[in-house]
């Protein structure tokens, strides 16, 4: 059984301004077990190398799809919004370790906190979190108006609130303002996002409260042998934690950032 | 029935595809993927005497036809290795390889002497051409007469095969290769990475936190093939080949230029499952070319 797969595009369409959602259809969406792990996507042409990791947005079983969405941000990106339905992409995967949905007690609360383009693999666990009867509550962080997606959808599953950074849409501020703001209260976080809202994440809460964020880097291999996408353990030497293998999701104190 | 089989100093192997060093980790991450068995050897991740930390993030970056990396030898240290990474691939029928890098002379014997003394160890490869250290490196593939004095040295303790991985970043690599050979070396492995950068057009700085990195993947394959098939003609030393081999066909004009094996490294990272499908289509591409054996094809384009 090979843990790359030449997937069929089912649908690939702009959400809002660059931000695309990509659905494939394929066998190996059998082996996708956790939100928060990643698949790493392969580009044909323009002299790329490089597989672009993405975190799985949905996981769709009994069709055997599953969707990711990205933010056109270079060369690969911008590539990849082009790929139409019916042609196909290859995708290894699933790979790294995911969101534990069991670190969750019943009747426990639990807190989503995604920031911008980091706001997707939490849909796929506010899904399960919501089936597993625990109430969840979801803050998305957008920069305007315009970079809003995916309220609708959350708000199947959770509680949801915005906010943008310019106030053009819901709350005027970034989400951890937005959070105690509305004196949120909740067992345990799970974030996405980028580092400094992650960074402050820590801050805010590492000292009394259980949860998991996911970190982005740069990678090459995304199974752990290159040692590209390191990161620093907490506490400990540098670079010990590989983003890949260890991660994307960690403890909330378990690294530094 | 094409013959695979090709024997070098202190390697037995029934094919000539190697994982390279650095791209490969000690195995276990490509041993989830498929059975290593399958490999002609592999080559592990470059030791040092104390453990590494390596290079801040981001290390790596996509060029045209490449990547750039500057992961700074990150490893556990020799002892590690030894005590954690070596018994694990014993349960494998596979020659392995030890990397071994430095910042002086006496840290690439001592950890050369400290390798050659496990089992499992069947050759080392001298690292003296990483481009992401301050120190040692790359500085001891430079210069003829450093190389020649490290590759005697390291001879002198190890008691195992050494080959020696060039740099490609040099005005002219057949004197190193001499030199070394001179020196006692038992093979060479090239090319390693060439020096590069590339810099942000939004903040104008480089894309690595080192600055420079190593440029590898196909964007490099002309320059390893004009360098193993300039050293092939001159020193009579065998040739692990590598620099940006994707498919049997590149290992074919490799073997052509002069290898008698080859190194595999950044087309892990974009099929992870190349090396078992290069040893897969090898027979069909020699037997297409009018060949029976590996032994054939290597050097065929000097003949």
């Amino acid at each position: 059984m090979k843990l790359t797969e030449d997937m069929l595009v089912i649908k690939n369409q702009e959400l809002a301004p660059g931000i695309y959602e990509l659905v494939l259809r394929g066998e190996n969406v059998r082996l996708m077990k956790e939100a928060g792990q990643f698949v790493n996507v392969q580009l044909e042409g323009k002299g790329f190398i490089l597989r672009r990791p993405f975190s799985i947005c949905e996981i769709n079983s009994p069709e055997k799809e599953f969707k990711i969405i990205f933010r056109v941000q270079g060369e690969g990106t911008e590539h990849l919004a082009g790929i139409e339905a019916g042609e196909r992409l290859n995708i290894f995967g699933p790979l790294g370790k995911g969101f534990p949905e069991s670190a969750l007690a019943e009747g426990e609360t639990a807190l989503l906190i995604g920031g911008g383009i980091g706001t997707p693999p939490l849909y796929e666990l506010a899904r399960r979190l919501h089936d597993r009867g625990n109430r969840v509550i979801t803050v998305l962080g957008f920069q305007d108006r315009d970079g809003v997606f995916y309220e609708e959808e959350f708000s199947r599953y959770s509680e949801v609130h915005i906010a943008t950074m310019d106030g053009s849409y819901g709350y005027k501020g970034n989400v951890l303002e937005l959070i105690e703001d509305l004196g949120l209260d909740f067992d345990i976080l799970y974030a996405c996002g980028p580092m400094a809202m992650l960074k402050a994440i820590q801050e805010a809460y590492g000292k009394d409260k259980r949860g998991y964020i996911s970190l982005e880097e740069r990678m090459a291999c995304g199974i752990g042998a290159c040692y590209g996408c390191v990161c620093d353990k907490e506490g400990d030497s540098p670079y010990q934690k590989r983003v890949c293998k260890e991660g994307p999701v960690f403890g909330l104190n378990e690294v530094s950032i | 029935m094409i013959d695979l089989r090709i024997d070098l100093p202190g390697l037995k192997l029934k094919n000539p595809v190697i994982p390279a060093s650095g791209c490969f980790g000690f195995g276990e991450e490509f041993a989830e993927l498929y059975d290593l068995n399958q490999l002609g050897a592999i080559t592990i991740k470059a030791a040092t005497l104390e453990p590494r930390i390596g290079n801040p993030t981001p290390r790596i970056a996509e060029t045209y036809g490449g990547i750039l990396n500057a992961i700074g030898l990150q490893n556990p240290g020799v002892e590690v290795i030894i005590k954690e990474k070596l018994p694990w691939l014993e349960q494998f029928d596979l020659p392995v390889i030890a990397n071994v890098a430095g910042d002086t002379v006496d840290e690439y014997v001592e950890v050369s002497r400290r390798l050659a003394g496990s089992e499992v160890i069947k050759a080392l490869e001298l690292n003296i051409s990483c481009p992401n250290v301050q120190k040692g490196g790359m500085a001891f593939g430079t210069d003829p007469d450093t190389a020649a004095e490290l590759t005697a040295e390291v001879k002198k303790a190890a008691g195992k095969p050494v080959y020696v991985k060039l740099s490609p970043n040099v005005t002219d690599i057949v004197k190193i290769a001499r030199a070394v050979e001179e020196a006692g070396a038992d093979g060479l492995s090239m090319i390693n990475t060439l020096l590069g950068m590339r810099l942000d057009l939004r903040s104008g700085k480089t894309v690595l936190a080192n600055g420079t990195g190593g440029l590898s993947g196909p964007a490099i394959k002309p320059v390893a093939i004009r360098m193993i098939y300039q050293v092939y003609r001159e020193v009579n030393l065998p040739i692990i080949g590598m620099g940006g081999i994707q498919d049997a066909r590149d290992v074919l004009e490799f073997l052509y230029a002069g290898a008698s094996a080859v190194g595999i490294g950044t087309a892990n990272f974009i099929n992870p499952y190349v090396c078992p499908e290069i040893i897969r289509d090898l027979p069909g591409v020699l037997a297409e070319h009018g060949f029976n054996s590996i032994q054939e094809a290597i050097g065929y384009a000097h003949r």
